[in-house]
């Protein structure tokens, strides 16, 4: 089962068209009430100085977050890169569902993380066309 | 003397309906869409926001845009949007050691684990104009090659020295936050963490400029590229409603770790240091040039003499923000029109008075 | 959990434009007409003024109990601090904390004194306290039901180190008035 970390992750990297037929899979929907946004706002990103030092402000980026709730009181929250505000909503909708029903979210989220997975793929792939062998000499090493 | 005070609304709108018309260009020529901004003009939309110091390829395409592809420009209007936005909770530190690799090579080691990428580069091109891309409307290129990938890791190079002893750790991070100088204005000696963020806001060509006068001689540097590495890193932040990290999205970013020689000094023995880059996007000479300055800036700290201008932390942040120079150089097109009065008069008074005193030997000679 | 302004934009925008008409006419009481529903104690008032001013950049500190918190935690994202004396807002639902002990700022950067949202029993214009000062034509009357009594020394001696000093909030139900910290108070009846 997924943990909520990890359904969360998957909600913030569909995108709105995946986010809506995941929504149309879990149909009917119960009504929903904004807590809070959809709004965008900035996140400070960070790195450390060395790679493994410091922390220091690199720069912002932009996100949008929702959070709403359902009518018997369950919550769902939504975080995600970009300025998709409808996409937030739907995700914070669909976060709220899978709290309510945990088991549902390995199959309803299924197409996301497969399409993530195919993605990440197909660059380590082309990363991976990239790397020089080199012809070295035996005496030269 | 009248001073005008008030006037040019109307040339003023003239001019702005002049500027929509010439972005806009020849409407036979078909418009520019985001999206070809963003997928075709990637490494501007990069430099924007790492200039722009906000990562969001679409409001940077959309600057570049209306900025008529003037890359200073668009970052001051998306440093000037991003202050629109509330701030929210932010991002714990990217960790680039846990990398998707798209391009990764190291100048010090040939053979290192997980192996010399070269990725999307221009790197081994000839830079011979390629006409065929004059052609439009030519198939796309078919897609590049695939191998298969190993999922060994990809250590740091830094930290395979630092393994051995032969390089110097960096000195852990604080609890606090780190200081942000969109927060606070800058004050020197301005902390490692402040000079790392105002570097990577900095202006590309002026860091690239300082960065190569410490390879000349300005600054004492021997350096090396340990490693340079372009990729996708996740975000994570911690939500306070949520109580624990959630990862929010990926960030492509480009890091360099630029080793350099350094003699030692008091209790620390020779070793090496590196200096090091961070960029938003896929910025490879801002990176690098990053890395040259921050570790000429190093040189207080290091004990090492503060001579060249990359060493000077005053001059190179005070001049490092493009948007605050551009600021400044261009405000001088801005109305001046009291102030020179008065210089004029100044001068005029003083050539007044030379030519008087000028005229007055000689009247007296001519006695 | 309940939901912050019904609409955020507009109705943080009327609270910000109430809070400064309040700033800018000391004493007169502005009401607001879009203040959210918030968790008790906090006045709608009080609640509407902390979500238009207070964010992730602004030490909050507050004596109202951990459920009103976390609403005002989840609608501002500002940070709590338990020392009254390191917050930038304040909102005190219940006793009033001492005006010398709060940030008030300093001649170079009188700015960084402090806002203090202090809830009280009611706000009646037309009687009480004199006041006077920049904003005020002539003399403007409120009384004001639930301060200190110690408030008009307090106040006194706030107002005495201008530039620097806390301005001050109040709150009753969804009715505001503000004394920003170049009111003078008299006390004649």
């Amino acid at each position: 089962m997924l943990s909520r970390p990890e359904r969360l992750a998957l909600l913030a990297r569909a995108s709105a068209a995946e986010l809506a037929a995941a929504m149309a899979a879990a149909a009917p929907l119960p009504p929903h009430r904004r807590l809070r946004g959809p709004e965008v706002g900035l996140t400070m990103l960070r790195g450390r100085a060395g790679g493994d030092g410091a922390p220091f402000n690199l720069g912002e980026a932009t996100l949008t977050r929702c959070s709403v709730t359902l009518a018997d009181g369950t919550i769902g929250h939504a975080w995600r890169l970009g300025r998709e505000a409808e996409a937030a909503e739907a995700a914070a909708l669909l976060d709220a569902l899978l709290e309510a029903a945990p088991a549902r979210a390995e199959a309803l989220l299924a197409p996301i993380a497969a399409r993530l997975a195919a993605e990440a793929e197909a660059k380590a792939r082309r990363a991976a066309a990239t790397e020089v062998r080199f012809a070295t000499l035996a005496a030269m090493r | 003397m009248y001073v005008a005070v008030k006037g040019g609304e109307a040339a003023i709108e003239a001019a702005h309906a002049w500027l929509a018309a010439a972005r806009r260009g020849d409407p036979s020529v078909p418009e520019l869409g985001l999206a070809q901004i963003e997928q075709q003009l990637a490494l501007a939309v990069d430099r924007v926001m790492a200039e722009g110091s906000c990562h969001d390829r679409g409001l940077a395409a959309l600057a570049i845009k209306q900025a008529r592809g003037d890359l200073i420009e668009a970052a001051f209007l998306l440093r000037a949007y991003r202050t629109t936005l509330p701030r929210f909770t932010p991002a714990e530190p990217l960790d680039t050691g846990r990398m998707r690799v798209l391009r990764r090579i190291s100048a010090t080691y040939k053979d290192l684990p997980g192996g010399q990428v070269l990725g999307p580069t221009f790197d081994y091109t000839h830079r011979l104009l390629d006409f065929a891309l004059a052609a439009e409307g030519a198939p796309p290129p078919p897609p590049a090659p695939e191998a298969e990938s190993g999922v060994g890791p990809m250590p740091r190079v830094s930290e395979i020295l630092a393994a051995e002893g032969l390089m110097r750790r960096e000195p852990a991070g604080e609890e606090a936050p780190p200081p942000d100088l969109t927060r606070e204005p800058l004050r020197f000696p301005a902390p490692r963490p402040l000079r790392l963020q105002a570097l990577a806001r900095g202006d590309e060509g002026f860091l690239l400029g300082l960065g190569y006068s410490t390879q000349r001689g300005y600054g004492n540097a021997h350096p090396f590229v340990a490693e340079l590495r372009l990729g996708e890193v996740e975000v994570v932040l911690c939500p306070p409603e949520l109580g624990f990290p959630i990862s929010i999205g990926e960030v492509t970013v480009t890091e360099c770790q630029m080793v350099n020689q350094f003699a030692g000094a008091g209790e620390a023995p020779p070793q090496f240091t590196r200096g090091y880059g961070l960029a938003l996007g896929h910025s490879e000479r801002k990176a690098m040039a990053m890395a040259l300055v921050d570790r000429a800036l190093m040189a207080r700290e290091l004990g090492e003499e503060v001579l060249a201008p990359a060493q000077d932390e005053e001059f190179v942040l005070l001049h490092a923000d493009n948007v605050e120079a551009t600021g400044f150089v261009e405000h001088l097109k801005l109305p001046h029109h009291v102030d020179f009065q008065s210089e004029l008069e100044k001068l005029r008074s003083i050539r007044a008075r030379v030519e008087a005193e000028r005229a007055a030997p000689r009247a007296e000679a001519a006695e | 959990m309940r939901p912050g302004f019904a609409d955020p934009v507009l109705d943080a925008q009327a609270a910000f434009r109430a809070v400064m008409q309040a700033m800018a006419r000391p004493g007169t009481v502005q009401r607001l007409a879009a203040a959210p529903d918030a968790p008790p104690p906090i006045a709608p008032a009080a609640a509407a003024v902390l979500l238009a001013l207070a964010d992730a950049d602004t030490p909050l500190w507050t004596d109202a109990p951990e459920a009103a918190r976390g609403w005002i935690a989840f609608h501002t994202g500002a940070p709590f601090v338990a020392a009254p004396e390191e917050a930038a807002f304040l909102l005190a639902t219940s006793a009033m904390p001492p005006l010398a002990g709060l940030r008030a700022g300093s001649d170079e950067a009188p700015q960084e004194g402090a806002t203090l949202i202090v809830q009280v029993g009611a706000l009646r214009p037309g009687a009480g306290w004199r006041l006077s000062g920049p904003g005020i034509a002539e003399a403007h009357r409120l009384a004001v039901a639930g301060l200190p009594a110690d408030f008009p020394a307090q106040w006194a001696a706030n107002a005495a180190r201008f530039p620097r000093g806390v301005d001050l909030v109040l709150a009753a139900e969804d009715a505001l008035a503000a004394f920003p910290r170049t009111l003078r108070i008299a006390e004649e009846g």
